[in-house]
C-alpha cells in the first residue's frame, strides 16, 4: 500500500519536473503567498498535561522540517516538562511510546514560556499590539502575502479553550482577532488546527475571508488521547495529533498532497472522536490547495535576467586613523576586595588581642576602579 | 438615586472623541480621478538644441525633433534620457506649415506612448492599490509584480552575505564596504525621500545548499535546474540573522561561491540554457547569485587559494535585483524606442517619480484602510478604552491624508510623499497601540448576570418602601381631602 503511494508519488515528481515553467507559474500564483508563519501554542501546564506540550513540539518539528525556519515559528508553551522533577529522563519530551522519538531535542527555540503565554500575549501576538520593546522573535510579522498556521491544544469546552489554568479564550474573541488581522491585512491564508476537547466550537464564530479550520472533536465529544508510557507514566500524545504527524512524516517540501488528505486524517474509527472541518470561508478549492502552502515554506523563485553594468571602480574607503597623541592605555581589574590582606590583618589583631572577638578591620586605600596600570599579575 | 449613576459612570470605559465623519470622508473619497496631473512640457525644436533644462520633479519634458534630424539613429524613433526627457522624431508627413493643434494632434499618440513607458499607468494604479482591491487573476503580470515587491515600509534592511562552504580549498577576499560605498550607496541616497535604509554584510562558513547540484558531463560543470532552486533558500536562512532591534522589512541579497568539488556551477533555465548572471531571486525576500571562482587558479594550485572577488560584477546583479524588489520595473518599451543605460546611481529620474508616485499612492491607501477599519472596530466592540493619544494620532493622520492627497493633486511628489509617510506613521501607531486591547469578552449579559445579585436584594426593601412612603402619603392627602370635605 504504501510502496504504491510512493511509486505514484514518484510519478507525479517526474512528470512535474518535466514540465516547462509555465505550470511553475501558474504554480506561482495559484498560492498567492511568498512567505510562510507558524503559532504554535500548548495551553496548558503540569505534569498530567504533558502530551499536549508532546503534540505542539511534533508540529513543531514537522513544521520546521518541511522548511519554515525558526524566525518564522511563534512557538508558545509553559516548557515545564523537559526540567519537570517528575520526568524520569530530563530534558526529553517523548511523543512516541518506548521513548523512540525526543521531540524536545537541543534546538528548540520557544518564544513564550511558563506564565507568558496568556490569553492577552497570545491575542496580541496575533493583532499585533505588542509594545514597541518586543524582539521580533516575539512578534508575528507577517504581510498580506503570508500564509500562516496556527495550532493550538490543551483542554477546551463549548466555545472556550482554557490558557494555563487560570483564564479562557472564547470563539468570539478568537473570531474577532482574525478579523482584526484581515483588516489590517496580516495574512494572506490561515489554516487552524484546534485539537481539544469540543474543538469545533472554536471555529464556529469565524466570519473573515480565507480561513480554513480543523478541529479534533465536534462539539459534545470528547478528544481522546492515544498511548499512556508506562515508564514516564503519563499519555504522550493525543490521537488526532498522532495520526496528524503520522500523515505528515510522508510530506516533503515538494510533495503535492492537498487539503482534502488532510481532511480525511484520522477517521472515527482510529480517533473515537469525530474531526471535522470548515472551509465556506476559505475561497480557493481545498483542493487546490497544497499541504505546504501551509506547513512548509516553499519558496517562489525567479532567474534574473537583468544586470546592471557597473564601469566605476571601488573608491577607496578613507580610514580616518585615530590620532596618534591618544595613547592606547591598557586597563586590568583591580582586586575588589583585598581579602589576603584582610585576613592577615584579622589573624593579626587576634593574635595581639585575643579578647576582640570581632577584629576590626582597616582598608587600605585603594579604590575599587580600573585605573590605568602595568600589567599586573592577577 | 445616587446608586445607578455612580454604577453606570463607573463600569463604562474612557473613549475620546474620534473624527469619525472625517474618516468616512476620506474612505469614500475616489482614488483614480484627481491624481494623474502631470506637467508635459513639449519643446518642438527645429534648428537647434536648447540647452536642457532641469525639469522640476513630477514632470517630463518632450523635445520634438525633425525627422532628419541626426540626433539619434535611424531606426530609433524615440529617445528616453535619464533625466525626465525625451527626445521624439516627428514623422514625416508633417510639413511645416501646419497649425500648431493639428502638429500636437498628430504627435499624440506617440506622446501617449512615451507616457506608457516613462509615467504611471492604469496597471501601475491597480497594483498600487492592490491593498484595497484585490487584483482578479487576469493579468499575472502585474499580480508577480505585486507579490515581487515588497510593501511600503518606513525603513529597510538589506544584508549582504557572503557564503563560503569551502574554506579549505578558497580564502575569499570581498571589499563589501567600498562596493556598497560605490554602488549601492548612489542608489540608497536617490531613495532617501523613500525609505532609510540600513546595510550590513556577513560572511557564512560551511554554508551548505539544501540541493545537489546535476554534472552535467556535456558541458563540464554542476547544473541547477529552477525546480531545485526554490528548495535553496530555506536552509540557509535559519543561519542568516537578522538585526533584532527593529521590525522593517530585511532584504538579503547572498553570494555563493561553490565548494572546489562542485565547480564550476551553472542555473539553468527551464529551456536548459544558462542563466548568464547565474543568479535568481525570491519575491519579497532578496536575491542569491553563484560565484565560479574556479577560472582563477589551476589544478597545481596550493590550497587554500586566496581569491579577489570581482565586486563591479556582483554588485550589477544585485542592483538589479534591487531595483526589482523595491518596485522599480523595467520598461518594455516598444519597438524604435531607446531607453538610456542606467546611470551611476542605478535609478533614472522618472523611475524615481513613478516610484515615489506609486508609494505616495499605496500609503494614502494603506492609512486610509487602517483608518478605517479602526473607527469599524472602536465602533464596533464598546469595551475597548480609547485613550487621548490614540486619538491624537488618529486626527493627525486624518490631517496628514488630507494633505498628501491635496498634494498629488496639486502634483508635488515630495511633499505628497512625506505627507503620506507621516500618515502611515500615524495610523499605524494608532492602529497598533499596545492599550487597545479588548482583553476581556464582557458581553452585557453577562454584566447583569454580575450584578443582579448583588443589586436586587438591596433593591428589594428600598422599593417596598418606597411603596409605602407613596401608599402612606397618598392615604395623608386623601384623609386631608376628606376633612376639607
Amino acid at each position: 500500500m504504501k510502496i504504491l503511494g510512493l511509486l505514484s508519488l514518484l510519478a507525479t515528481h517526474l512528470s512535474a519536473n518535466s514540465v516547462n515553467i509555465e505550470e511553475n507559474a501558474g504554480q506561482f500564483f495559484s498560492s498567492g503567498h511568498t512567505n510562510n508563519w507558524a503559532v504554535l501554542v500548548c495551553t496548558s501546564r503540569f505534569w498530567f498535561n504533558y502530551r499536549h506540550v508532546a503534540n505542539t513540539l511534533s508540529v513543531y518539528r514537522s513544521v520546521k522540517r518541511l522548511g519554515i525556519p525558526d524566525s518564522h515559528i511563534v512557538l508558545m508553551l509553559a516548557d515545564d516538562m523537559a526540567c519537570n522533577h517528575r520526568n524520569p529522563k530530563p530534558a526529553t519530551v517523548f511523543s512516541h511510546k518506548n521513548m523512540e522519538l525526543n521531540v524536545y531535542g537541543d534546538d528548540v527555540e520557544v518564544d513564550y514560556r511558563g506564565y507568558e503565554v496568556t490569553v492577552e500575549n497570545f491575542l496580541r501576538v496575533l493583532t499585533g499590539r505588542l509594545p514597541p520593546s518586543t524582539p521580533r522573535s516575539k512578534r508575528l510579522l507577517s504581510d498580506d502575502r503570508s500564509n500562516i498556521l496556527i495550532y493550538l491544544t490543551g483542554h477546551g469546552g463549548n466555545g472556550f479553550l482554557k490558557f494555563q489554568d487560570s483564564e479562557e479564550i472564547s470563539n468570539v474573541e478568537l473570531a474577532d482577532a482574525f478579523q482584526q488581522m484581515w483588516q489590517k491585512r496580516r495574512y494572506n491564508e490561515l489554516l487552524f488546527i484546534i485539537d481539544t476537547c469540543q474543538g469545533a466550537s472554536m471555529y464556529e464564530r469565524f466570519y473573515s475571508p480565507n480561513l480554513m479550520a480543523l478541529a479534533s472533536s465536534q462539539v459534545g465529544e470528547d478528544s481522546l488521547s492515544h498511548q499512556p508510557d508506562l515508564a514516564i507514566g503519563v499519555h504522550l500524545m493525543d490521537r488526532y495529533t498522532f495520526y496528524l504527524l503520522e500523515f505528515l512524516e510522508d510530506i516533503h517540501p515538494a510533495s503535492k498532497s492537498n487539503m482534502n488528505d488532510l481532511f480525511k486524517v484520522c477517521p472515527k474509527s482510529q480517533c473515537v472522536s469525530t474531526p471535522g472541518h470548515r472551509t465556506d470561508l476559505f475561497l480557493r478549492d481545498p483542493g487546490s490547495a497544497l499541504i505546504t502552502d501551509f506547513f512548509g515554506s516553499v519558496r517562489k523563485v525567479e532567474i534574473t535576467m537583468e544586470t546592471v553594468n557597473l564601469t566605476d571602480p571601488i573608491e577607496q574607503v578613507e580610514q580616518n586613523f585615530v590620532n596618534e597623541d591618544l595613547q592606547k592605555e591598557s586597563y586590568s581589574y583591580v582586586d575588589q576586595l583585598p581579602v589576603s590582606e584582610i585576613i592577615h590583618q584579622g589573624l593579626q589583631l587576634v593574635n595581639n588581642n585575643p579578647g576582640l572577638s570581632h577584629p576590626h578591620l582597616s582598608f587600605t586605600g585603594q579604590s575599587v576602579c580600573c585605573r590605568p596600570s602595568s600589567i599586573s599579575s592577577i | 438615586v445616587v446608586g445607578v449613576p455612580l454604577w453606570w459612570k463607573t463600569t463604562e470605559t474612557y473613549r475620546a472623541w474620534l473624527p469619525v465623519s472625517q474618516i468616512n470622508e476620506l474612505s469614500n473619497l475616489q482614488v483614480c480621478s484627481c491624481f494623474l496631473l502631470l506637467v508635459i512640457c513639449v519643446y518642438i525644436i527645429y534648428l537647434s538644441l536648447h540647452t536642457l533644462s532641469e525639469c522640476p520633479c513630477g514632470s517630463l519634458v518632450v523635445y520634438v525633433i525633425p525627422e532628419s534630424s541626426s540626433l539619434l539613429p535611424q531606426d530609433v524613433d524615440v529617445y528616453i534620457g535619464q533625466r525626465r526627457t525625451a527626445l521624439l522624431r516627428i514623422g514625416g508627413q508633417i510639413r511645416v506649415g501646419k497649425t500648431l493643434d493639428l502638429l500636437l494632434a498628430h504627435l499624440e499618440p506617440r506622446i501617449k506612448q512615451v507616457l506608457q513607458v516613462m509615467s504611471f499607468s492604469h496597471t501601475d494604479i491597480t497594483a498600487a492599490l492592490s491593498d484595497r482591491v484585490r487584483l482578479s487573476p487576469g493579468n499575472k503580470e502585474s499580480i508577480a509584480d505585486s507579490m515581487r515587491t515588497f510593501k511600503s515600509s518606513p525603513g529597510y534592511e538589506i544584508t549582504f552575505s557572503l557564503l563560503n562552504p569551502d574554506p579549505k580549498s578558497h580564502r575569499l577576499h570581498w571589499d563589501i564596504e567600498g562596493a556598497v560605498q560605490t554602488y549601492i550607496q548612489p542608489l540608497l541616497t536617490k531613495l532617501a525621500s523613500v525609505a532609510n535604509f540600513s546595510i550590513d554584510s556577513q560572511t557564512l562558513y560551511y554554508a551548505m545548499l539544501g540541493v545537489n547540484p546535476r554534472f552535467d558531463s556535456s558541458l563540464g560543470a554542476y547544473t541547477l535546474s529552477p525546480d531545485s532552486l526554490a528548495h535553496m533558500i530555506n536552509p540557509v536562512e535559519a543561519r542568516l540573522g537578522s538585526n533584532a532591534a527593529s521590525s522593517n522589512p530585511v532584504l538579503n541579497f547572498l553570494l555563493y561561491v561553490p565548494d572546489a568539488q562542485h565547480s564550476p556551477l551553472h542555473i539553468h533555465d527551464s529551456k536548459k540554457q544558462e542563466v548568464p548572471t547565474n543568479a535568481f531571486h525570491s519575491p519579497r525576500w532578496g536575491g542569491i547569485m553563484v560565484y565560479n571562482v574556479d577560472g582563477f587558479y589551476g589544478p597545481e594550485a596550493v590550497f587554500p587559494v586566496d581569491l579577489n572577488i570581482n565586486m563591479a560584477k556582483v554588485m550589477g546583479v544585485f542592483l538589479a535585483q534591487l531595483r526589482l524588489l523595491l518596485g522599480v520595473q523595467s520598461p518594455n518599451a516598444p519597438s524604435g524606442f531607446l531607453v538610456a543605460p542606467c546611470s551611476r546611481t542605478g535609478l533614472a529620474d522618472w523611475e524615481l517619480d513613478r516610484l515615489m508616485w506609486s508609494r505616495s499612492v499605496e500609503n494614502v491607501a494603506t492609512a486610509t484602510t487602517t483608518i478605517t477599519s479602526l473607527a469599524q472596530l472602536l465602533d464596533q466592540i464598546g469595551n475597548i478604552v480609547i485613550n487621548d493619544n490614540i486619538a491624537e494620532q488618529v486626527s493627525s493622520a486624518v490631517t496628514s491624508l488630507q494633505l498628501a492627497v491635496a498634494e498629488l493633486e496639486a502634483g508635488n511628489l515630495r511633499f505628497a510623499l512625506q505627507y503620506s509617510k507621516e500618515a502611515i506613521l500615524a495610523s499605524e501607531r494608532a492602529f497598533f497601540d499596545p492599550s487597545l486591547l479588548h482583553l476581556l469578552y464582557f458581553p452585557d449579559d453577562q454584566k447583569f448576570a454580575i450584578y443582579i445579585p448583588l443589586f436586587l436584594p438591596m433593591c428589594v426593601p428600598i422599593l417596598l418602601s418606597l411603596l409605602k412612603i407613596v401608599s402612606d402619603a397618598r392615604q395623608k392627602r386623601r384623609e386631608k381631602q376628606a376633612k376639607k370635605d
